[in-house]
């Protein structure tokens, strides 16, 4: 297990900048995702630290170790694929003890810590299959194990969950902290999904056009965002209009213009709440959806999103004026974008 | 019920191409099969020109060198064209593309063509005919057909299976032979399989370059028609077709273009 710090990573593919001037520390032993929208550089960033590509400038250093250009084989990584890619010619048990047959840990050796990885992901009992003889979640599971039999010092995943259903992919989240949480190992997690993200890492970086745009624990980015994009990127955000700005109690951040609140830290009610943030609109829609609700309402055109247990929601007609109100505490403040 | 006009002239119209392409050999293997030396109907079945044949020293040694070529230059072209494959699969590079358009006219090219330029550009070279120049220019003519049917294999290849396994600590050699081999192999068989084909029915080429008194089995047929036909060569020509056709029919078994496993 090791920490990985890459340092001022510019990589260019022919004339587009993937990455540009990254630097990023991820702490030994934790689980960090990178999300960004597609074309961020997020995965080019997980490529670089595997070895994939070499950055055209940068220094990338796994553990005490400098890679920037160490090919792949030599970087002692663990990595699992958006499609597995697991090898079709070999059953699980060899699939898995692939990397441990190159490291020539002898056959003996080799079946015991397949035996172990098998048993780690709960798939104890499929080692003589063929991959195509296994269900989706299963290939995932032989994927992670194959990916960490090897101790690696860092296990990279590019995307691991983004081929399952969306019941599987909830069971795997749990699943790939509890074995990341038990194996101890060094974890760097590619993601579109925010609220994968959210949910499995311990820490976020956010990415665009190939630039960190920020890096904090999951709350911290999603409560105090940085700027704009990472306010929407994250979770949604509802825009303040500059004309609603007079008379509510704003953070006074230096160079903050804009302003936002979640969907969630929103009451609706006819009138305003005592000792809050305010704002009149005119109710949209009330959409239940069992426990919770949203409604959408109109401000000054523009619709704002409230998302709260439905018994919270009072009902009012479409069309009818309504208060949206919210504690100070929770205005999100940017500087306005350029 | 009519029957549909169509599909029975259809079925006859097949049924003439077969008769066509198959009628002659058919012929001659039967009278590789008849005793009398002149084609004389009523048909008597006899191997006595395959006796004959096996007892004839110069079309044995002319059979075991065509299958010794063959051998290795089935070896030569699968072994560069398998090579070439990955290498137009894994890299991009300037001129690939003209590379690949390169490929196919040779197969289209007549041999005749080919085998008048080969003759002239060994000389040139010093290289002159004999059995090195043979082997060559079989390579040359077969290497198309290895490259088609492994780059058809591998156009179903994943490259992150390769760098899975470069992940877990796999060097490139490691890779090709346990990862990149294993699924490529029925290309390379059936091209392995073209190849041999190839070579093994070569004429025009091997004609042109091969030494008199070295001759591969299909030259010293050419050369023992012109001299007077006998039935003999029946009998050879009758195994190599049925060889032939053997090596095809697995070969196509085994290609599958494209498809999967």
């Amino acid at each position: 297990m090791s920490r990985v710090d890459v340092t001022a990573v510019t990589k260019h593919f022919g004339t587009s900048k993937a990455l540009d001037d990254v630097s990023i520390t991820f702490d030994d032993g934790g689980f960090f995702a990178l999300l960004g929208p597609s074309g961020s550089g997020k995965t080019t960033l997980l490529r670089t630290i595997a070895g994939f590509h070499f950055p055209d400038s940068g220094s990338i250093r796994i553990g005490e170790r400098e890679v920037q250009r160490v090919p792949v084989e030599k970087r002692d990584i663990g990595m699992m694929f958006q499609n597995y890619a697991l090898f079709p010619n070999m059953s699980v048990a060899d699939n898995i003890g692939f990397g441990l047959r190159v490291r020539k840990v002898g056959a003996a050796e080799e079946r015991r810590r397949v035996a172990e990885a098998l048993e780690l992901v709960q798939l104890g009992h499929l080692g003589q299959r063929r991959p195509s003889q296994l269900s989706g979640g299963q290939r995932q599971r032989v994927a992670l194990a194959r990916a960490i039999v090897t101790r690696p010092r860092v296990l990279l995943l590019d995307e691991p969950l983004s081929a399952l259903d969306k019941t599987l992919r909830v069971d795997m989240q749990l699943e790939l902290r509890r074995i990341q949480r038990e194996v101890g190992i060094t974890t760097i997690f590619v993601t579109h999904d925010q609220e994968e993200a959210l949910t499995l890492s311990d820490r976020i970086g956010i990415l665009k056009d190939g630039r960190i745009v920020q890096v904090g624990p999951p709350r911290e980015v999603y409560e105090r965002p940085v700027d704009a994009f990472a306010a929407s990127f994250l979770g949604e955000a509802n825009w303040l209009p500059p004309s609603r700005v007079a008379g509510l109690e704003l953070p006074c951040r230096s160079g903050a213009g804009s302003f936002a609140v979640r969907p969630e830290a929103l009451s609706v009610a006819t009138v305003p709440a005592p000792g809050k943030n305010a704002i009149q609109g005119r109710m949209s829609q009330h959409v239940f959806a069992g426990a919770m609700a949203t409604c959408l309402v109109d401000i000054d055109g523009s619709y704002w999103k409230v998302i709260a247990r439905d018994r919270d929601i009072p009902q009012i007609a479409p069309g009818a004026d309504v208060w949206l109100s919210w504690s100070a505490a929770d205005t999100i403040a940017v500087p306005t974008p350029a | 019920m009519r029957r549909p006009l169509l599909p029975v002239l259809g079925r006859l119209w097949l049924a003439l191409i077969l008769v066509f392409l198959y009628a002659p050999i058919m012929v001659m293997a039967a009278m590789s099969f008849n005793a009398s030396p002149f084609y004389q109907l009523p048909f008597s079945f006899s191997t006595r020109w395959y006796a004959e044949m096996a007892g004839n020293p110069q079309i044995i040694t002319a059979a075991l060198r065509s299958v010794s070529i063959a051998l290795v230059v089935t070896l030569i072209a699968t072994a560069l064209g398998t090579a070439a494959s990955i290498a137009l699969f894994r890299y991009d590079f300037r001129g690939k593309k003209v590379l690949q358009l390169l490929l196919f006219p040779p197969i289209a090219i007549p041999w005749l063509i080919t085998g008048t330029a080969m003759l002239i550009f060994f000389f040139a070279i010093g290289l002159g005919r004999g059995t090195p120049a043979v082997i060559i220019g079989h390579v040359a003519l077969a290497l198309p057909y290895v490259i088609v049917t492994v780059t058809a294999r591998l156009s179903s290849f994943d490259i992150t299976l390769e760098e899975a396994a470069r992940s877990m600590g796999a060097g490139g050699w490691t890779v090709l032979r346990r990862v990149t081999l294993p699924w490529i192999a029925p290309g390379m068989v059936a091209g392995a399989l073209f190849a041999f084909a190839v070579s093994f029915d070569q004429f025009v080429v091997s004609y042109f370059l091969s030494q008199p008194g070295d001759s591969t089995l299909p030259v010293l047929i050419y050369t023992a028609i012109r001299k007077g036909f006998t039935p003999e060569i029946n009998a050879i020509s009758t195994i190599i077709i049925t060889v032939s056709m053997a090596i095809m029919f697995i070969a196509t078994r085994y290609s599958r273009f494209g498809g999967e496993r």
